[in-house]
């Protein structure tokens, strides 16, 4: 039988608890897979009014005045690595070893606070420079696409540390795995979200 | 010290008017009288134990239907205050700023907290009895999502006592919303209501995407999947894709407002006109998601009460999706009088385009009538009343459409008299007709058709009398949101007339009430389940379904399944049992509302910590439910068996 459904139906009238889990899970990950649609949204939104806004510098700074180049590709390097080393955390999964999943998820994390810190830098000195959030449309865009996706990053990290407690104390499970899963599934999408924050915000900026 | 407690009271609450203190004495009596009842009858526990923490999605169907009653008595009221100060001209019932605030919350009450929540009532009701389902997808995020619905309608609504109403239109245009214009929390009150009980809305959106597409029973395919079904489908996609631009906008529009940036003010490089943009790229896309469910209640309320197959179901199906994808493409029609003339040509083009769909779903159900053997039951009475209504209510949309006619309705009573036509002849007849229609199933009992009828009626005539006048007025020149008018204009006959019609409509909500009241003690029990001999999934179980609906899952071979399984003879009633899966209970949801309440009252007001004590609070309650390990438990078979037994009544 060909039906999607089919799955979820025959665990419920399955002995086998195994069954159930694995079907489960699949129907949670494609849930996510529409959240993730939903957020995309939400940052596209955000992009467009970063593009609407990008010229509006009211007088105050320019995106080429304010960018430094090293910073932001530092960011981007530690935020493509983390992506890198959440992958590697996946692959434990596979080989049914907590200790390497919980040690690549540490490492992720650790980038991922690399990131938060350094973005925390950069926004600091740019308002102490005088240009905050109030300056200018276009500063009011860039701080804000900029800074939600800081705030993703962040969720990811207390999300992460959820998930190690839970490896550490419950092994690797099928529930933990799927926890792990998801959790690096938002983690590559905010790595491709970042992409297009490079491209968009910072090389366009300083071009 | 006792001076500044007084000047901080003056403040907070909203004093000097004899409204709002007949509403500070009516809360505290409502909220006095609900704790003892409560507290004498000891019904704590049980509101907690059967309603709080509840995820059956019956339940949460049940929560949704009263709390948009509640908020329908609520927008109601704006409205009859409102008619209330056109009815005379010069009349000074309301001053202007009052006038201003009450069709703020009107609009915003009645599309945000009356239809949306009447809509996911259907949903939570219907959908997984229809497709033969145990309950949604996620039953923990469908109760986070009342939750969050249910606290942010109630900071909405406390705006009316405490800090003072938003008053700057049901979409909060900019810069008028800006806090040059709008000081004070009104407009934070907007736009924390809105946005928290938004993110319940996404959620379900996402709830019921999957559910519908990961959950059906075996042999359903898309093609098979009752009508009501294909609406709820087609309207989620809409809300997956329009909402997240809400969540920006007011996001944006709040950020302008406390952190001073500049997206949307007159100064510092900001666009007013781009959030009107926005908020229309949501806006419009939003009403078409509430009309759907309407057309899905229509197709099985017509093919019912005929007793034939719906006509030409792929080509609704077909229109259902193709609306889904237009209501993308028009909200630029809200404002043709800011836009280039070619960018007006598109939008009119597109708008009108959107007639063709909802025409072949008319003729549809027309053909589905023609020759049937058509039952005049309460809820075919709903449908035969929406099809003449939205084909005015339509008809003027077209009207609108064209962009140059449009400079002269612009903003005119003629407007308000096209949406009020097409949402209360669309939407709301459409799920008082679904109500009607799923009410034995979910209650267990029939509504009193008697005092329907008069329901019907009232709300029917009042309907035309409150609306046709108000297209003439358009054409007379009366501007919408004007507080009042003079003697010279020649408006009082028409508006005295609109005046008269909408307390003929607020008369028939009262018959409502009544007649549930009523049939609460004297309505008959269904107990056969299937009370208006259906034609889908829904009717083959007992009603009320228990808990677990299904006792076996079914399988389904083609369309009104149910319908043909009956004409064949064939039993759909279970022999062997098997323990079923069930998600447990949670305080969860609740408490997660209630936090997400706190941080939306801290920021409204601007009370930082306050809000950041919310926001950590909602923070703790996602955590420690991802750190939840218990979620689930089974029902065994024979406790299934046993309950399949004292229910009876199902085939």
């Amino acid at each position: 039988m060909e039906y999607a459904s089919k799955n979820k139906i025959k665990h419920i009238e399955d002995e086998h608890d195994h069954d159930h889990e694995h079907d489960e899970s699949s129907i949670k990950t494609f849930g996510f897979w529409v959240f993730l649609i939903t957020d995309l949204i939400l940052f596209a939104t955000l992009f467009a009014t970063y593009t609407v806004l990008r010229t509006r510098y009211n007088g105050g700074p320019t995106g080429e005045e304010l960018f430094e180049i090293p910073i932001f590709v530092a960011e981007t390097f530690i935020l493509l690595t983390s992506s890198f080393t959440s992958g590697l955390a996946t692959l434990g999964l596979k080989r049914k070893n907590p200790k390497i999943v919980i040690g690549w998820l540490i490492v992720t994390a650790i980038l991922g606070l690399a990131f938060i810190g350094l973005e925390i830098t950069e926004f600091t000195t740019l308002v102490e420079e005088g240009a905050a959030i109030s300056t200018s449309a276009f500063l009011s865009a860039f701080y804000v696409l900029v800074g939600t996706h800081g705030i993703h990053v962040s969720a990811g990290i207390i999300w992460m540390a959820s998930t190690i407690i839970q490896i550490a104390r419950y092994g690797i499970t099928k529930d933990t795995e799927h926890k792990t899963y998801i959790v690096t599934l938002y983690w590559h999408f905010l790595d491709v979200v970042w992409i297009f924050i490079f491209t968009v915000v910072y090389l366009i900026g300083v071009m | 010290m006792l001076e500044s407690i007084k000047t901080f009271a003056a403040d907070f609450f909203v004093t000097g008017d004899p409204l709002i203190y007949g509403a500070d004495v009516s809360i505290l009596l409502v909220t006095i009288a609900v704790i003892f009842v409560l507290t004498y009858f000891k019904k704590w526990n049980w509101l907690w134990r059967e309603w709080l923490t509840t995820v059956d999605h019956k339940k949460i169907g049940i929560m949704y239907l009263i709390a948009s009653l509640l908020m329908m008595f609520r927008g109601g009221v704006d409205a009859l205050l409102m008619r209330t100060q056109l009815a005379f001209p010069n009349a000074d019932f309301l001053p202007s700023d009052k006038y201003n605030e009450i069709f703020t919350t009107h609009g915003t009450i009645m599309i945000l907290f009356m239809a949306m929540p009447l809509m996911f009532a259907l949903f939570n009701m219907v959908v997984p009895l229809q497709i033969g389902a145990r309950d949604v997808a996620y039953p923990f995020l469908n109760a986070v999502s009342f939750w969050a619905f249910f606290f942010g309608a109630m900071l909405f609504n406390l705006s009316f006592v405490i800090g003072g109403s938003p008053d700057a239109g049901w979409l909060s245009y900019a810069p008028l919303s800006e806090v040059q214009f709008s000081e004070g929390p009104g407009q934070n009150f907007y736009i924390w209501g809105i946005q928290i009980s938004g993110i319940g809305s996404l959620a379900s959106g996402i709830n019921f995407l999957v559910t519908i597409l990961k959950m059906r029973a075996p042999g359903m395919k898309l093609m098979k999947m009752p009508l009501f079904s294909w609406s709820v489908l087609s309207s989620c996609i809409i809300i997956i894709f329009a909402f997240p631009i809400l969540t920006v906008t007011l996001g944006l529009l709040f950020v302008d407002r406390f952190f001073g940036a500049s997206f949307f003010t007159l100064d510092g490089g900001g666009n007013p006109m781009y959030y009107i943009n926005l908020i229309w790229m949501w806006g419009h896309p939003e009403v078409y998601l509430v009309v759907l469910p309407a057309f899905g209640v229509f197709s099985e309320v017509v093919s019912t009460f005929s007793k034939k197959k719906i006509f030409g179901y792929k080509s609704m199906v077909f229109a259902l999706l193709s609306i889904s994808l237009l209501s993308f493409f028009t909200w630029v029609h809200h404002f043709f009088t800011m836009a280039d003339y070619k960018v007006d040509a598109f939008f009119a083009i597109t708008t009108m385009a959107i007639a063709i769909p909802t025409g072949v779903k008319v003729f549809n159900w027309m053909f589905t009538m023609f020759r049937g053997r058509i039952q005049m039951k309460p809820p075919m009475l709903w449908t035969l009343a929406f099809i003449p209504t939205f084909l005015v209510g339509g008809m003027t949309g077209v009207m609108l459409a064209v962009a140059p006619a449009d400079f002269q309705y612009h903003n005119s009573y003629f407007l308000i008299a096209h949406f009020h036509q097409v949402l209360i002849g669309g939407v709301v007849f459409g799920f008082f007709s679904g109500i009607y229609y799923w009410w034995p199933k979910i209650f267990g009992f029939t509504l009193n058709e008697k005092l329907g009828l008069w329901a019907f009626w009232l709300w029917n005539i009042g309907f035309y009398s409150t609306f046709m006048p108000q297209y003439a007025l358009g054409f007379m020149g009366m501007p919408r949101r004007s507080s009042t008018y003079g003697w010279d204009m020649g408006w009082w006959p028409l508006n005295f007339v609109s005046t008269i019609g909408a307390f003929l409509m607020g008369a028939g909500f009262i018959f409502q009430v009544w007649q549930i009241i009523y049939s609460v003690r004297q309505g008959k029990k269904d107990t056969t389940g299937d009370p208006w001999d259906g034609r889908t999934l829904e009717w083959s179980i007992p009603s009320p379904p228990p808990e677990y609906n299904f006792a076996v899952i079914p399988t389904v071979e083609q369309q009104d399944d149910f319908w043909y399984k009956k004409q064949q003879g064939k039993s759909m009633k279970p022999t062997k049992y098997k323990s079923i899966h069930m998600p447990k209970n949670s305080g969860i949801p609740f408490i997660m509302g209630s936090f997400w309440f706190i941080a939306g009252f801290g920021l409204t007001f601007e009370w930082v910590w306050l809000g950041i004590i919310g926001l950590i609070g909602v923070a703790v309650s996602i955590v420690a439910r991802h750190l939840q390990k218990e979620r689930d438990y089974y029902i065994p078979a024979e406790e299934v068996e046993k309950t399949e037994a004292s229910i009876g009544g199902a085939r």
